[in-house]
């Protein structure tokens, strides 16, 4: 099975997926991960102006056969949830890495990331 | 210990199953997506493969005598073809399984069908009770020889009929005739888990290749729509909605009294029973819809003005209803249609309400 890893994006090796742009950075989680968990049903997301550490838990993902967190890949202050997904999380299964986006920090990319050809090499 | 693979395993892996440990089986959770697989079984047809749950073969002049005594059921007024859903009882009162007996439309045999995992205690127990009254039965384990799978769904008796050798369209429900699908013979029977329609096929496990080929155009369904579609219709789940130790309840509890003939003469746990009806129960399992988006999961306290009364035993999102449900143990004050609950979700306080089960016919899909 092969799984959709955008090369413009970064990834953590905890499945999440960031895109930065003018000093905004968005947050989700990889077809993979998507993929893993199977049918979203529901979402839980931090709420603007949140500051989150890196590590953090910041989001619950829950599908109907488990539950999962979803941990800051850096730190940073809130500055959008994308709520639409309160009402459609399915949208995390159909489109990760559009509607599906979690949220926006104001923060920075670290050194740390993976970009999308070692991603694509740890989830081989 | 290396999980047991049922008889269609390797089929099942190059469908694209991704398998989990239950019962101590390594079974298909998923071909495709839950959502998927329900949805097929609500509209039209799917097949499942239940070979993980256990047939133990009760035979010889005593055998009616064993499993009525066992069991708090009238087994005696069954007659050849017949079924019954009942369950296996500890002195206490307390379910140790659920179960079905069969009582074989061809042979003198019963067959019982116990749950995943539970096939050698339940015979341990048929032995036990054969030995301390004394009783002419011949028993024997067939879970290994044999393969099982549920066809469920609206299109799933035209989709039987269509492979059997004999008519099955006008079996009753928990009626079951011997026929042959692509000489395979099989023990066909009027039952499910899904609340749908549909049957559930007994054959030797050699035949599970020629099985697989007449059903090969059917929605494969795994283990993840089987607890989905069973939650729906409000059918419990062994070991996790009734557990002999870790869940401990009688049958009116568990809201399957339905099952106890008081009347039949004497069997293991009516004292108890007896003794339940007359002080009514403390605690019942209800079915529960949450009233905000939110999943209850088995063991999430259920809690009134800050104070433990209960505890989810089963949850998830209804794939059909687009709601949240879940079910759980209250106390009795609490069990009326109605009732306004509160679960506690990981630290997070959710407004429910009890309702009827099946949900399917009392909550409104969203």
């Amino acid at each position: 099975m092969s799984f959709d890893i955008p090369d413009d994006l970064y990834y953590t090796e905890s499945h999440e997926w960031l895109a930065e742009s003018d000093g905004t950075v968005r947050i989700g989680i990889s077809d993979f991960a998507q993929d893993e968990l199977g049918d979203i049903v529901f979402v839980e997301l931090p709420a603007e102006g949140d500051d989150l550490d890196v590590g953090d838990a910041f989001a619950t993902v829950e599908s109907i056969k488990a539950v999962s967190d979803v941990y800051a890949p850096i730190s940073g202050t809130v500055t959008a949830a994308n709520d639409a997904l309160l009402d459609a999380p399915e949208a995390i299964n159909e489109d990760p890495y559009g509607d599906g986006w979690l949220l926006e920090l104001d923060g920075d990319l670290t050194d740390d990331l993976l970009d999308a050809d070692d991603y694509a090499a740890q989830i081989e | 210990m290396s999980l047991r693979k049922p008889p269609l395993y390797e089929a099942h892996a190059e469908s694209g199953a991704d398998f989990t440990d239950f019962g101590g089986w390594e079974m298909p959770v998923s071909f495709s997506s839950i959502r998927d697989e329900h949805a097929a079984v609500r509209d039209s047809v799917g097949l499942f493969d239940v070979s993980h749950m256990g047939e133990l073969s009760v035979d010889g002049p005593d055998a009616t005598e064993l499993l009525h005594r066992l069991t708090p059921s009238d087994v005696e007024g069954l007659g050849d073809g017949r079924a019954l859903y009942s369950c296996l009882l500890r002195d206490d009162g307390v379910i140790l399984d659920d179960v079905i007996v069969y009582d074989h439309p061809t042979e003198s045999e019963y067959v019982l069908v116990p749950n995943a995992g539970h096939d050698e205690e339940m015979l341990a127990r048929l032995r036990e009770h054969k030995l301390r009254w004394d009783l002419d039965v011949d028993l024997s384990n067939k879970t290994k020889e044999t393969g099982m799978v549920a066809v469920q769904g609206p299109d799933a008796v035209e989709r039987v009929d269509a492979v059997t050798a004999d008519d099955v369209t006008e079996l009753d429900p928990f009626e079951a005739l011997e026929t042959t699908i692509d000489g395979v013979t099989c023990l066909v029977a009027r039952t499910g888990y899904t609340g749908e329609d549909g049957f559930e096929i007994m054959f030797p496990s050699e035949g599970s290749d020629a099985i697989e080929a007449a059903f090969a155009d059917i929605q494969r369904c795994g283990l993840g729509a089987r607890d989905t579609l069973r939650l729906e219709a409000g059918l419990l789940l062994s070991g996790q909605d009734f557990h002999s130790e870790d869940e401990p309840h009688d049958p009116f509890e568990t809201g399957i009294g339905f099952v106890v003939d008081l009347d039949s003469g004497d069997f293991v746990g009516k004292p108890a029973l007896e003794r339940a009806v007359e002080d009514g129960p403390n605690e019942k399992l209800v079915g529960i819809r949450l009233d905000e988006r939110a999943i209850a999961r088995h063991g999430h306290p259920i809690v009134d003005d800050g104070e433990a009364i209960g505890t989810v035993t089963s949850g998830t999102m209804s794939p059909t209803l687009g709601v949240p449900i879940a079910m759980g143990y209250v106390d009795a004050d609490f069990a009326a249609t109605g009732t306004e609950l509160t679960l506690s979700i990981r630290g997070r306080d959710v407004d429910a309400t009890v309702v009827d089960t099946p949900f399917l016919d009392s909550v409104d899909a969203e």
